[in-house]
């Protein structure tokens, strides 16, 4: 009986390989097919639309375009690093297994998991410097007329940064988390009894084992912030007087405010020396399985 | 006295993360109560709350909101679509790439990958022209495909990662049995890789409900846009009713974070899966 079955399985094997193959192709097609009509042709349609000098010259003689290229700096490296040791900070602490802290963990994760825009709508009049309610507090407990928020432009762009950290906080600490619980206990326990403090722990344990995982969610938090859209069209529109323009907010304003798509794309693409270098660097990492 | 100084450390930490985590929720559903007329007092709690806003946001009494049950449905649509096409699209991918051992699997995945490496609010403004070459713009399509190719990547590489703990050998031996490819798919892979499916319909499902960018920028006639951009008409005029808005968004806001905390479980183990090689 087995041998009868071992002799089928040599024989059908060729046969076997290039119905797999063929299933293969068939069960690939949907997702190749989506693929191929959003993702590539669109990129290479947009290749196509920025690739007129002129809309160059034009957003590089436009004081906007020079202040926005500066804020999706500042964002960036400002957002992003605050975001990611904030992170860091937060996995030690949510590491704790009290059950009260389970619980705060509970509503540490809302923003993650409420809809971005009504509760950036709630940040935004919350900040109102006539009528929100930080004012009004700041008011009436100091007496002191509080800051214009969301009218100075350092002071809005202060306020995106809050607001994309407050959204994507949650996120990273989870990644982290998972980071950290993955350390062997026994190296803990090891430290302890060797009488370490806190710091070199965390310096001689923590740190080394969370350090290639850090380093890859900076630069995939980097090039996601980049596309963070939601975080300055909803809080400031890229206002006051256009000074908050991050490059994403500042390309769709060309393409569909003024409507000149051209120039839109050509906004979007002069952001990639920035990033096709953090992503040459992603996939090698990601491909060594870090 | 350590375990004290302990407790009042991690309270401390605990207190500023609540504030800081749940002020702007906190204003949020306070706005929904606070009545129109009290909307510029700027009050940490309004004097006469009232479910008032909730009763014209689900009556649909004001302009702003005349297609509030449309668009509800709309977004339910659009993010139930989202979710079978990326579960049917991910499952068959992730199968054929990871159990039928082809040779230009690792090409396909990495392709895939690629998807993430470009910020999506960049693709926006091509695709919005090429919506409109395949002439499905302000139609839900546009959406619901734009949406499936963003989150079906993700969904693959989850699939992918739960399914390595699933054995080979059981695709083995029931092919000894005589099972066909599409029989070994539908009854050993899809009942075996069942909670990262719950973990992906949930992420497809959050990430279809709360998209806006896509949305405000294919979708146009007032019956056929979803939440969200609905919601941000609101901020197009001056004398629009804040509070009115706070309440539909409330409205909008529970069924994705119910649906969420129902889940919790599933989403945490689930969507972390391979992010830590242990």
């Amino acid at each position: 009986m087995s041998n009868r079955i071992a002799a089928a399985r040599i024989q059908t094997a060729p046969g076997r390989v290039q119905s797999d193959a063929a299933w293969g192709v068939i069960l690939v097609i949907p997702y190749v097919v989506v693929f191929v009509f959003v993702v590539v042709y669109p990129i290479l349609y947009g290749m196509v639309l920025g690739s007129n000098p002129d809309s160059y010259r034009k957003i590089f003689s436009d004081p906007i375009y020079l202040r926005c290229a500066w804020n999706t700096l500042v964002f960036l490296i400002v957002a992003v690093n605050l975001k990611l040791l904030l992170a860091l900070f937060l996995s030690g602490f949510f590491y704790n297994t009290d059950t009260w802290i389970r619980w705060v963990g509970i509503v540490f994760l809302l923003p993650w998991a409420a809809p971005t825009l009504p509760a950036i709508f709630s940040i935004r009049w919350m900040f109102n410097s006539e009528w929100g309610m930080i004012n009004n507090l700041l008011f009436r407990l100091l007496g002191i007329d509080g800051p214009l928020w969301l009218v100075k432009p350092n002071l809005a762009f202060l306020l995106v940064i809050m607001t994309h950290i407050w959204k994507f906080l949650p996120f990273w600490t989870i990644i982290l988390l998972a980071g950290r619980m993955a350390i062997p206990k026994d190296h803990y326990e090891a430290a302890n009894v060797d009488g370490a403090t806190r710091l070199q722990v965390f310096r001689f344990i923590t740190f080394p084992a969370l350090k290639n995982l850090y380093i890859t969610s900076t630069l995939l938090s980097t090039i996601w912030s980049v596309g963070d859209f939601n975080s300055v069209y909803l809080l400031t529109g890229g206002g006051p007087w256009d000074a908050t323009h991050v490059l994403s907010t500042l390309g769709i304003r060309y393409a569909f405010n003024i409507g000149d798509i051209p120039t839109g794309v050509a906004t979007v693409i002069t952001s990639l020396p920035l990033v096709i270098p953090i992503v040459v660097v992603l996939i090698r990492r990601l491909g060594r399985g870090e | 006295m350590t375990r004290v100084l302990r407790q009042v450390r991690l309270g401390l930490i605990a207190v500023l993360v609540i504030v800081w985590t749940g002020l702007p929720i906190y204003h949020m559903v306070m706005l929904s109560l606070t009545p129109q007329t009290a909307a510029f007092a700027g009050r940490l709690w309004p004097d006469t709350p009232s479910l008032e806003n909730y009763r014209l946001a689900l009556t649909r009494g004001h302009p702003f909101l005349a297609y509030f049950w449309e668009q509800l449905l709309n977004s339910v649509l659009v993010a139930f679509a989202t979710c079978a096409l990326v579960l049917f699209v991910a499952s068959t991918t992730s199968f054929a790439l990871g159990r039928l051992r082809l040779r230009w699997a690792p090409m396909i995945s990495n392709m895939a990958l690629f998807t993430y490496l470009i910020p999506s609010a960049f693709l926006a403004i091509p695709l919005y022209r090429v919506m409109g070459q395949y002439k499905i713009l302000n139609h839900p399509w546009s959406l619901i495909l734009s949406l499936v190719a963003f989150a079906t990547p993700y969904a693959i590489w989850v699939m992918r990662q739960y399914a390595e703990s699933v054995p080979y050998e059981l695709d083995e031996s029931a092919r000894v049995d005589g099972a066909t490819v599409p029989q070994i798919f539908w009854h050993i892979y899809i009942p075996l890789i069942a909670p990262s499916l719950v973990a992906i319909g949930t992420y497809a499902l959050l990430l279809a409900w709360n998209e806006y960018l896509y949305a405000f920028l294919f979708l146009s006639s007032e019956s056929r846009l979803t939440v969200p951009v609905m919601l941000g008409h609101f901020t197009t005029s001056d004398d629009a009713p804040w509070t009115l808005m706070m309440a539909s968004a409330v409205i909008y806001s529970l069924p994705p974070i119910a649906l969420y905390y129902s889940v919790r479980r599933f989403m945490v183990t689930g969507l972390t899966a391979g992010s830590v090689k242990s």
